[in-house]
């Protein structure tokens, strides 16, 4: 029905390898912006460790605690302070711009827990909350106390540490 | 009827003679917000859970593509519709209200366009006189189904692309007033190697061309043929790989205007959708909202529309699967264009 002019002619149809055509597309990705993006994580994961700093201090200061009393209560704090803007939809959209500075600090892992178990709720507290919080988080810890082990045995056998 | 190895060319022009859109509030704040039947203003939708959400999403957008024309499902004699969720469940959940006889389709994304070429076909042939296609997605389903919880802060990069809330619905039949359905192609699924989920559209780039080459080369036509070519959810990564592709296959792409979906629904550079818009709902939305109008009033002509899927799962690529992709095309025009 439309035979035009010109259109009997066919087209080729790629014939590009998956190589070529990943190397390609490379090519064609906005670069992610690396300085932009650590320059950010210092700043927002300074501004936020200054913070933490500011509340030990206001525990050490208020309630006479010494900086090793007032450390708890201070991860505390930060948790909640983190829990709060994850519930209130904040921490994720911060975090888009704050990158690795949102990601590192404990505000980070509190994030991590409390998303999962929001976004889990829907299903039971043992089977959803329960079964999920730590589906991200699991991971730091079994690494983070796997690596804690290796440390542990390099300070044995080095002879040092071990208070 | 078969044209050429992969194109439904339909003797019977089957017509979609209602739609429904129903979206959510970030498309709603889009340019095209204005076409959307009913745009919701907390991704809540009004429900206790995401999955419940998407459901109510797609009930009343095929119950309102039903009550525009005072249908009843039970003028229809199929549903054919599918979602991404596991399972199609929002599909299955849809259909249990409609109480038809029922076909779940899954080609991700590109299942707006699966399910129409399914019915169009169904109902070209006399299986059923009358029938709806219908697809949609949830921004916090995928989110929580493929990638992390909705609140975790982790930064996504340029390349991802953000899910449409949105559901479309389109009822097909051969008496009524719409939009004709001319031909529909029906995709290879191909896989060239990307295995980055954060990069759909350069994944799914090649599903498209390949679609569009074997459409063109089926229906003995070139671009220029078309008022408007639109890929599904390439947006702004895979969107100029696949005009790069098609120029290099000699395909004169520049003589139609063509466009994406992904990048239509969304004002990329001020809403934070990083690429563009995604998902089976970004494409049934805007086909089924803005360009049936646009075909309804005349300001298109004929279109075609090449609906883009990941056949991806969460699993695959953590396993380091690459990611197989498919595209779906099927031609539309406008009333009295022969």
């Amino acid at each position: 029905m439309s035979n035009k002019k010109g259109n009997s002619k066919k087209y080729s149809r790629s014939n590009l390898s998956a190589q070529e055509y990943q190397s390609f597309a490379k090519t064609k990705e906005p670069p992610r912006s690396i300085f932009k993006n650590c320059l950010m994580a210092f700043f927002v994961g300074g501004a936020i460790c200054c913070f933490g700093q500011g509340v030990t201090e206001f525990y050490m200061y208020i309630f006479k605690m010494s900086s090793q009393e007032a450390s708890d209560p201070t991860v505390a704090t930060l948790i909640l302070i983190a829990v709060i803007l994850t519930s209130l939809g904040i921490y994720d959209k911060f975090a888009q711009f704050a990158g690795a500075g949102s990601a590192v600090p404990v505000t980070g892992f509190a994030n991590s827990v409390c998303s999962a178990a929001l976004e889990h709720r829907s299903e039971g507290l043992v089977l959803g909350v329960g079964g999920n919080m730590f589906k991200l988080a699991g991971s730091v810890i079994v690494f983070g106390t796997v690596a804690a082990f290796f440390v542990g045995i390099a300070y044995m056998v080095l002879g040092i540490g071990g208070h | 009827m078969l044209t050429g190895q992969q194109t439904w060319k339909f003797q019977r022009e089957p017509r979609i003679i209602s739609t429904a859109t129903i979206v959510g509030p970030d498309e709603a704040k889009g340019p095209l917000g204005n076409s959307f039947d009913k745009c919701y203003d907390a991704l809540e939708i009004e429900e206790k859970t995401w999955e419940k959400a998407e459901r109510r999403l797609l009930n009343e957008a095929t119950q309102l593509a039903l009550s525009k024309k005072n249908l009843t499902p039970n003028d229809l004699q199929v549903y054919v519709g599918g979602d991404l969720l596991n399972q199609i469940v929002t599909n299955n959940f849809v259909a249990r209200e409609l109480k038809i006889p029922y076909l779940g389709v899954f080609g991700a994304c590109s299942t707006s366009m699966e399910s129409l070429a399914i019915v169009a076909q169904l109902v070209s042939s006399g299986a059923v006189k009358k029938g709806m296609a219908g697809a949609s997605s949830h921004n916090c389903t995928v989110e929580k189904q493929f990638r992390y919880p909705t609140e975790y802060g982790a930064q996504k990069p340029p390349t991802a692309q953000y899910t449409v809330t949105g559901a479309g619905a389109a009822v097909v039949s051969l008496e009524g007033e719409g939009p004709a359905i001319e031909a529909a192609t029906i995709g290879r699924v191909i896989d060239l190697g990307i295995t980055d989920p954060f990069n759909m559209g350069g994944a799914m780039a090649p599903a498209a061309v390949d679609t569009i080459i074997a459409h063109l080369n089926d229906m003995n036509r070139s671009p220029k043929d078309y008022d408007l070519i639109v890929t599904g959810d390439l947006a702004s990564v895979g969107h100029p790989i696949a005009i790069d592709l098609l120029k290099k296959e000699q395909v004169p792409i520049q003589s139609t205007h063509f466009d994406d979906c992904g990048l239509m629904i969304y004002n990329t550079k001020e809403q934070l959708v990083q690429a563009g818009g995604s998902g089976a709902g970004c494409s049934a939305v805007v086909t089924y909202g803005h360009l049936v109008d646009e075909l309804n009033k005349g300001h298109l002509r004929r279109i075609l529309v090449v609906a883009t899927g990941a056949l991806l799962s969460p699993i695959t690529y953590q396993q380091g699967d690459s990611i197989p992709c498919i595209a779906h095309a099927v031609a539309l025009k406008g009333k009295g264009v022969e």
